[in-house]
């Protein structure tokens, strides 16, 4: 076995992690290479300094911290029902904004198709906008006024 | 008997909270020190260790004991870290890890006045200096060469947990660790030579 493939198994041996096979094969190699014996030291005696690293404490408020954050996350959630996918509430929210809009809109627009009902108002309204004599009651009671009408008009009166 | 950490979780699930109550308090210390090992401020560490705690409990409705609880904690530990350090690095680049650290600073060695000359504080300061140098050359590997030195050390963690926790093959995972502690074997040499 080379130095080289002897690296992803000399951990393992430093470890007492390694097959039998294994370890057969590494201790073959080591009695010959020096490099490697040396190399195998290092890595344990850097394992005994790692040890030496102090730990720390979580400090006495941390579980109160912890709680808190649960405690907001909590609160955050409790309206999440309702809005279970926030896309689909915006669309639901444009589709009902869509429809007021379209709800506060006029049946027609002016110069647009009419029905025959509209239409049949329309020229109601028309006529009764060309008599402004219906728009003061003193001369209705006064019959004379009819003579002011224009030909036209005087004509469509009979009809009437 | 003490539940397993399957148990606990699907206690959580259940909507159990002493389970979770248990689950803190046993991976709350391997947690911290995981995370300050990495990120080196211990504010920074506890609150990545919460934020770890509330991703496990946010998630705790859709869990599936398909992998060791471990390798999942861990896993999301890992890479809140990587992320922080990422996030971090114009000012981890800013700060020379030769110079002496300020006294206060976390590897800074204790200030010595006369009445520390006493033999007892004399090997306190040597110690508490070993510990800095130890810490700055841990600190000095790859984010994701100082994570697996860390778990592989401090979490006792198998290879191949270790592995699916970097997202990588064991192979992969042993090679990284044979580089970082190649590392660790040059920038500890003094001290390993004055422990012989």
């Amino acid at each position: 076995m080379s130095c080289e493939k002897l690296e992803t198994k000399l951990l393992g041996y430093v470890d007492g992690r390694i097959s039998d096979a294994a370890l057969y094969e590494v201790e073959a190699h080591l009695g010959a290479c020096a490099a490697c014996r040396e190399r195998v030291a290092g890595f344990r005696a850097v394992r005994g300094l790692l040890d030496e690293l102090p730990g720390i404490e979580a400090s006495p408020a941390f579980d109160a911290g912890l709680r808190q954050r649960l405690a907001a996350e909590s609160s955050r959630n409790w309206f999440a029902w309702l809005v279970p996918v926030p896309r689909l509430a915006l669309a639901l929210s444009f589709l009902l904004i869509a429809a007021v809009w379209i709800g506060s809109r006029p049946a027609y627009a002016p110069g647009s198709e009419m029905t025959p009902v509209a239409q049949k108002t329309e020229e109601e309204f028309r006529m009764i906008q060309d008599l402004p004599v219906l728009e003061d009651y003193d001369v209705l009671s006064n019959f004379e006024v009819l003579s002011q009408l224009p030909p036209a008009r005087r004509n469509k009166q009979r009809d009437l | 008997m003490a539940r397993s950490d399957v148990q606990l979780m699907l206690g959580v699930k259940a909507g159990d909270d002493t389970s979770f109550e248990v689950l803190l308090s046993r991976y709350r210390s391997p947690l911290v020190n995981f995370l300050y090992r990495m990120v080196r401020d211990r504010a920074a560490a506890e609150d990545l260790s919460q934020e770890v705690f509330l991703r496990v409990y946010r998630a705790r409705r859709e869990y599936a004991p398909s992998a060791k609880f471990t390798t999942w904690l861990f896993r999301i530990a890992t890479n809140l870290a990587l992320n922080a350090i990422r996030d971090t690095r114009h000012r981890q680049l800013e700060s020379s890890l030769d110079e002496t650290p300020a006294p206060g600073a976390e590897d800074a060695p204790p200030a010595m006045d006369v009445a520390d000359r006493a033999p007892g504080a004399v090997e306190r300061l040597m110690i508490a200096e070993r510990a800095a140098r130890i810490r700055r050359a841990v600190y000095a590997l790859s984010a994701k060469q100082r994570a697996a030195v860390l778990l592989h050390k401090y979490q006792d963690l198998d290879y191949d947990e270790i592995a699916r926790i970097l997202d990588c093959s064991e192979s992969a995972l042993k090679s990284l660790l044979f580089r970082a502690y190649e590392t660790l074997r040059a920038e500890l040499a003094p001290l390993i030579g004055e422990g012989k």
